[in-house]
């Protein structure tokens, strides 16, 4: 236990450890889903895999939305910023997301005005200050990060500031999550809910992962005491057959969610009847559009966008450890041609990424006990 | 992106939604229009999130992020993202020049990514 003593309260830890060591049933496999990308980072951060059963196994979620982006959207933002009247701006995350034809960072080198920014507001000051410019904000996140953008473009409504445009590019966890689900190669048995995802949504929104797919699910918080307890939450209600949504983040996630966050994505954005995630394919009611109300300051009604569909890299196999059917290792390009100097995929860019995470913490592949085990009962609709 | 900040409130917020608070050391405005059911008062502490206050939380939460954000090696990003909001009125802050605090941070890992 190498890192335990480095934790803020190791005898909570080492508690939790034995109470998880002693609810995994020996005899099963457990394969518990951790959702958000924060979470895998933490995990690798902390070795928490290394402190857990041989046969308890964490597979990676799709929460990194750096990493569910499929390559098109990126080359059709950056196809927006080649116009030289076009001032481009995003989160810095996205600087070396490879597109087909290089990341925003080159598209800077080769002379387009790509510049960084920390908040969906100062991408509006940049329009404010630069009248004669158009602006275009690439936005991207889950619902942690879309009210955001949604209170920006409420702001440039009521300010009238018509050189600002969001491309927007946010998407929704629920659907992401059933997909994975309903996918025929995954065989999940519980969750660790997103934390930050959840204090907009709230917690309701995850009862049809307990109702319809009998999966316990825990939302938790980031601290390594938090995944622990989540962790044994779940493991506590697959021993004891049941299947609910429980809160271990209720500290900061209410249950309810942030109502006023809620409304102001119903004011600003509507629902994609689908939209291409990398590695899970197009997934119906997936992500967010700016509605018409807010027409004028969407990027993809005013500006000419191609919208074309491209293929990922052939030998990356991003898809697979997105979906956690492969761990980032397995990848035939990981360490080699894609590292975080030079990535070929988006996993291995962002810190949320599980392929960074892997290649930075470098954690020993986790080995499937021998003898005969069970896998759970995975009940699919 | 999918940092959480923690912040204090020096400074509620006007008309303009902004907030003035203490976000690692530096002082900046923060919207705090998702909070307009409960807005944010004097000496509160809020989770910021790209600008944004998103919920409130306690000083004892507040200090443990605080702590988790340097475990993580995220301090140095967190730092220069809070350092990096810009939006308030055009004008340069009194304490832009303010002496930075600097998290105790194991932050050795490189952060080009941001």
């Amino acid at each position: 236990m190498k890192y335990v003593d480095e934790f803020r309260d190791p005898v909570m830890i080492r508690k939790t450890l034995a109470e998880i060591h002693a609810v995994a049933d020996p005899r099963q496999y457990y394969r518990i889903m951790e959702v958000c990308g924060g979470h895998t980072h933490a995990i690798f951060r902390f070795g928490l895999k290394e402190l857990l059963p041989d046969n308890v196994e964490l597979v990676h979620g799709p929460g990194c939305p750096v990493c569910v982006l499929p390559m098109g959207r990126m080359d059709d933002g950056l196809d927006l910023a080649a116009d030289p009247n076009v001032i481009f701006t995003a989160f810095g995350d996205m600087m070396r997301v490879p597109g087909s034809q290089g990341s925003p960072l080159e598209s800077k080198a080769r002379g387009a005005d790509v510049r960084v920014v920390y908040s969906p507001l100062d991408a509006l000051k940049i329009a404010r200050q630069n009248p004669d410019r158009r602006v275009v904000f690439f936005a991207i996140g889950f619902e942690t990060t879309a009210p955001s953008t949604a209170v920006t473009l409420m702001q440039a409504k009521k300010l009238g500031v018509m050189n600002f445009s969001v491309f927007c590019n946010h998407v929704t966890i629920i659907p992401a999550i059933r997909a994975i689900l309903d996918s025929p190669d995954m065989r999940l048995n519980g969750f660790i809910g997103p934390g930050h995802v959840s204090t907009v949504i709230g917690c309701r929104p995850y009862e049809f992962i307990a109702r319809d797919y009998r999966c316990p699910i825990a939302v938790s918080g980031f601290e390594p005491a938090d995944i622990l307890q989540s962790l044994l939450m779940v493991l506590r209600q697959l021993r004891s057959g049941a299947a609910k949504v429980e809160n271990q983040y209720d500290r900061v996630v209410p249950w309810e969610g942030n109502l006023v966050a809620l409304k102001t994505l119903a004011e600003v954005f509507e629902v994609r009847p689908h939209f291409e995630w990398r590695g899970l394919g197009f997934i119906s009611h997936s992500a967010l559009r700016i509605n018409d109300r807010y027409a004028a300051w969407d990027a993809e009604k005013t500006m000419n966008i191609r919208g074309i569909s491209v293929a990922d890299p052939k030998a990356a196999q991003c898809g697979e450890v997105l979906k956690g059917v492969l761990k980032p290792h397995q990848c035939k390009l990981f360490g080699k041609e894609c590292t975080p100097e030079r990535p070929i995929g988006a996993l291995m860019v962002s810190a949320e990424g599980a392929c960074a995470a892997h290649f930075k913490y470098g954690v020993t592949p986790q080995q499937r006990p021998t003898g005969e085990l069970t896998e759970l009962p995975v009940i699919s609709l | 992106m999918c940092l959480a900040i923690p912040a204090q409130i020096i400074e509620v917020a006007n008309d303009d939604s902004l907030a003035t608070v203490d976000i690692l050391g530096v002082r900046r405005k923060v919207n705090v229009d998702l909070l307009s059911d409960d807005p944010p008062q004097l000496g509160e502490w809020v989770l910021v999130h790209v600008g944004f206050a998103m919920n409130k939380i306690s000083a004892e939460r507040a200090a443990e992020q605080i702590e988790l954000l340097s475990m993580l090696g995220e301090a140095t990003a967190a730092l220069e993202e809070a350092d990096g909001y810009d939006f308030a009125a055009p004008h340069v802050s009194p304490f832009a020049e303010t002496e930075e605090q600097p998290l105790a941070a194991d932050d050795s890992r490189p952060r080009s990514d941001r």
